[in-house]
């Protein structure tokens, strides 16, 4: 029947533009691109690619930053969890973190720049009657050439995504009563989460964790604003040398974004080994029977440091609120000296557009996946069978594979095809980064659904499709619309897929933001950044207030 | 039988062959305006400057109710971009139906789009407004980086090199490149300049080559042979500045905006812009102190010429002349000329013009921060772009990393 077609189908749209993007930029990486007159097969792209200056400082930076982020966040994340599992923060977690996680990444480190520039909100708060400093110190906090500043704001963005992840793990394990054991049995909370819980829960946690390697190995955004320029990450050279005009860079450009995803793939099956080291060496600790009293003392770390990147994330929103309302705001000024709204008015006419066109995608792109992946739950469910572990593999595969590795191809796949710059390649592009995200929301309720309320609905007579309208999708539809929100937050978002996607000729908040960063007026910036921070959390409160109204008299399932 | 425009077009365009040159030449244009109604154009233009969005967003409104265009400006962050686009359509085949109807261009962009066959033209010369043009005062508006334009691009915004300091801080700003060097290693850390892959980073050295150079006539020819020998002092002069920029000369801003927020946010106090009205605009939309001001170098300073172009593939080739043509036209001049606006100085002869176009200037008040014509001194030629395409090179294999 044709509802079994729909997860190949779903799988066609999604690897489809993944393997011909590919494609279409290893070849010319291995020197075949016949339109520039390239044909000759071999390395030699390579060699030129090596030959660039910076290169090797581009690619120690990419390998220093990406694995400092995700191990930063990794650790942030899971000390979390050991340090606050059993106590209402943790349970509230989900709540606090949503909205973290909805805020677009060049939002965060445009305000998160200005926070801490030398002559930024931090050193103003403190300046000149602390520091004695009536001009900024120079020293690179934003920028700088080891990328820390880089990897702090990558952080900002993962930890609540990877504990987000943990925690919708937590109730895939049975955690409560194993805590509950090893509790009885003396181990001091931290100490019994680590040995008895993590063990477990890593394994349902790893794909999220490769896909925040494979993000901090080749960001583009977050390293145009916060990363080192001299040389940049490597994907930021691969874009930079792509726009070059020395045309002749392109190929080497495609090189560079082959050797990224060789970085990526190397960095996974590095990281893989580096769990298998980390189990070996962590057995005799995890069965040596330690109690781990003195454990202890570093939970409130744990928890300070969540709260600590929850507080600096909503700091690094107002500070863009606050910007756009500034008139005139100089150092030392902690705030604004003159407010003023002239930045949205002037904004308003530029703005329709762009925030037009993240709207209408956004919701296409959402739409389009929720179908989607109802569809293929549906399938699933009546067919009484999971999708394997290969299925899930697939699922997060646009989100393994680095973004200008195979979107530089598939962008120039677009243009031979004429398609480029198309609204319809542009929903197609983000439909590939926000169905996994989808499909991760839904997939637990829809399975977790009690599977004797369509038994119910069908002894009563109600055939497949009408148990499907008229009990399944009521029932879920609290984390459908959660879903439809965290769909809608990552389209939001998106930066490098809708600058190749939109060909130029559309534009979202995401990339006019990225694009005014580069100018000299914080104010404007201040304007989209605010707004496309905004509009994820109006579609998270909605997610929210829908259910609450529609089922006013349903009191289960608000 | 009812006339229509487009018979009335094609009865003038025939009746056309007739006549003498200009009269032809009013019957095409008003055939380019017939075609172009109605079009949108998509101007690909650098997005970095919101004063410059501004304006493009006014040019679209006039644009809009004057002649019934929809000019859409497509944000780059490098004018490549665009260049890159029209490759890949090349590359692709697409010769008619481009994404970019018209790109603001010039120096190497330039060159390289004309040498590859991918610019249409000459169009320049058939647009009203071109007669209008100060060809003979600014040389640059036909010949950009030493090379001629020969029609393939229409001039619409000059640009001089000037520094900009705030005068609070800084009384006495150096008038030599030597002197400039002098003067940072005294206050080290207080200036920079823009990355060099951006133009005005490039032409932030190229200026101080123009002093430290024995012969600045060799720079008007292409690099070649001299190359290493002339560039020697530059580097030895960079070498011994570089440690005294700010970051340690190991960080650069972006591009001339990102590096004007490191002066309004007192990170640097000298910097150097491509706008004589740099200080003067920047006061009135409060993005630089009331007391920043601009001088030039004493022995001159280099002023080019930005120019708009139309892809060889453009979808919307009319619309996109009758565009370049507004642009170049005294309303449009004279709006881009006013310190209020963007500043730049005209690619118009003013005193060529005819009555009801000059009261567009006269209608611009004086503003303070503006320096005057004779205030900015000599201007300098633009090298050739060999040039800028190696220095830019040996300095990314220099400093890089």
């Amino acid at each position: 029947m044709a509802l079994g077609v729909v997860p190949y189908l779903t799988l066609a749209l999604f690897l489809g533009p993944v393997a011909a993007g590919l494609v279409f930029t290893l070849l010319p990486a291995f020197g075949y691109l016949p339109a520039l007159g390239a044909t000759q097969i071999g390395a030699h792209v390579f060699a030129r690619l090596f030959d660039q200056p910076g290169l090797t400082g581009s690619v120690a930076l990419t390998l220093g930053t990406g694995f400092a982020a995700s191990l930063l966040s990794l650790g942030i994340a899971v000390g979390f969890c050991a340090a606050a599992h059993g106590r209402p923060i943790f349970r509230s977690a989900e709540r606090l973190l949503a909205p973290l996680l909805a805020t677009p990444h060049a939002a965060i480190a445009l305000g998160f720049a200005f926070l801490i520039a030398p002559s930024g909100w931090l050193v103003r708060f403190v300046s000149p009657e602390l520091t004695g400093w009536t001009r900024p110190p120079d020293f690179a906090s934003v920028g700088d050439a080891a990328g820390i500043s880089l990897v702090l704001g990558l952080v900002l963005k993962e930890v609540p995504y990877l504990l987000l992840m943990a925690v919708a793990a937590h109730g895939q394990i049975a955690a409560t009563a194993t805590m509950a054991t090893a509790r009885t049995l003396g181990y001091s909370p931290f100490a019994a989460w680590f040995k008895a819980i993590l063990p477990q829960l890593y394994p349902q946690i790893r794909l999220p964790i490769y896909a925040v390697l494979a993000f901090s190995l080749s960001t583009v955004d977050v390293a145009l604003i916060l990363g080192p320029s001299n040389p940049p990450p490597l994907a930021v050279l691969a874009v930079r040398w792509a726009n070059d005009p020395l045309l002749d860079l392109f190929l080497p450009a495609m090189a560079a974004a082959s050797l990224q995803l060789l970085l990526v793939g190397g960095g996974i099956g590095l990281w893989r080994l580096g769990e298998a080291a980390v189990a070996r060496v962590a057995r005799p600790w995890l069965a040596d029977g330690a109690r781990g009293a003195a454990l202890e003392r570093t939970a409130p770390v744990a928890r300070a440091a969540l709260i600590a990147i929850a507080a600096i994330n909503a700091v690094c929103i107002a500070a863009m609120a606050l910007w756009s309302v500034a008139a005139a705001w100089r150092f030392p000024h902690a705030l604004p000296e003159r407010w003023s709204f002239d930045n949205w008015t002037r904004a308003a006419g530029r703005l329709a557009e762009p925030a037009a066109t993240t709207l209408s995608v956004a919701a296409a792109a959402t739409a389009a996946a929720l179908v989607l992946v109802c569809l293929c739950l549906e399938n699933e469910q009546r067919r009484q069978r999971a999708a394997g572990p290969s299925a899930l593999w697939a699922l997060y595969l646009p989100l393994l594979v680095p973004q200008i590795s195979f979107l530089l191809g598939a962008q120039s796949l677009l243009v031979r095809l004429g398609w480029d710059g198309t609204w319809g390649a542009l929903v197609w592009f983000h439909l590939l980064f926000v169905l996994p995200y989808v499909f991760l929301v839904l997939a637990d309720p829809w399975r977790a659904l009690d599977p004797r309320y369509a038994k119910l609905a069908a002894c009563l007579g109600a055939a497949p499709w009408r148990v499907f309208f008229t009990v399944r999708l009521p029932l879920l539809l609290r984390p459908i619309l959660v879903a439809a929100a965290v769909g809608f937050a990552v389209s939001v978002g998106l930066y490098l897929p809708t600058v190749l996607g939109g060909g130029g000729r559309l534009t979202s908040l995401a990339t006019e933001a990225v694009s005014l960063a580069s100018g000299g007026d914080r104010r404007i910036v201040g304007v989209y950044a605010f707004l496309q921070a905004m509009l994820p959390l109006l579609a998270y409160g909605l997610a929210l207030a829908v259910p609450a109204l529609l089922f006013r008299h349903r009191r289960g399932l608000r | 039988m009812k006339i229509t425009r487009r018979h009335f077009v094609a009865a003038a365009a025939s009746a056309a062959v007739l006549r003498p040159p200009r009269a032809r030449a009013q019957a095409e244009w008003s055939q380019t305006l017939a075609q172009a109604r109605g079009k949108p154009v998509f101007f690909n233009a650098w997005g970095g400057d919101e004063r410059t969005n501004a304006f493009i967003e006014w040019t679209a409104t006039r644009l809009r109710a004057e002649f019934g265009i929809e000019l859409r400006h497509v944000r780059l962050r490098d004018t490549a971009e665009a260049v890159q686009r029209v490759i890949a359509e090349k590359a692709a085949g697409r010769d008619a139906g481009g994404a970019v109807d018209l790109v603001w261009i010039n120096g190497p962009n330039f060159v390289a789009m004309k040498e590859r066959g991918l610019l249409f033209g000459p169009f320049a010369q058939a647009l009203p407004n071109f007669r209008y043009v100060d060809t003979v005062g600014k040389p640059s508006t036909i010949v950009d980086f030493t090379v001629p334009v020969e029609g393939y691009a229409a001039p619409w915004r000059m640009a001089q090199i000037v520094y900009v300091y705030d005068a609070a801080r800084l009384a006495n700003p150096p008038r030599s490149i030597p002197a400039l060097r002098d003067w940072a290693l005294a206050n080290p850390g207080r200036t920079t300049h823009p990355a060099v892959r951006n133009f005005l980073g490039a032409t932030f050295l190229k200026q101080a080559l123009f002093e430290l150079v024995v012969d600045p006539a060799v720079l008007q020819r292409e690099a070649a042979t001299v190359y290493e020998a002339t560039v020697a002092p530059l580097w030895r002069w960079y070498d011994a500045l570089r440690p005294a920029l700010w970051r340690q000369g190991r960080q650069f801003p972006d591009s001339g905006p990102a590096q004007r927020q490191l002066l309004n946010d007192g990170e640097i106090d000298l910097m150097v812009s491509f706008n004589p009205a740099e200080a003067a605009v920047s006061i009135a939309n409060e993005l630089l102190p009331r007391t920043a001001r601009v001088y030039t170098m004493a022995a001159g300073s280099i002023g080019n010429t930005s120019f708009v172009a139309i892809p060889y593939n453009a979808a919307n080739r009319a619309a996109a002349m009758v565009a370049s043509d507004f642009l170049m036209g005294a309303e449009a001049q004279a709006r881009m000329s006013d310190p209020r606006q963007l500043g730049n100085p005209s690619v118009l002869d003013i005193a060529k013009l005819p009555d009801e176009a000059r009261r567009f200037f006269a209608a611009i008040p004086p503003i303070a921060g503006m320096p005057t014509q004779a205030e900015l001194g000599r201007v300098l030629p633009e090298p050739h772009p060999s040039w800028m395409t190696r220095i830019a090179a040996d300095w990314e294999r220099r400093y890089t990393g």
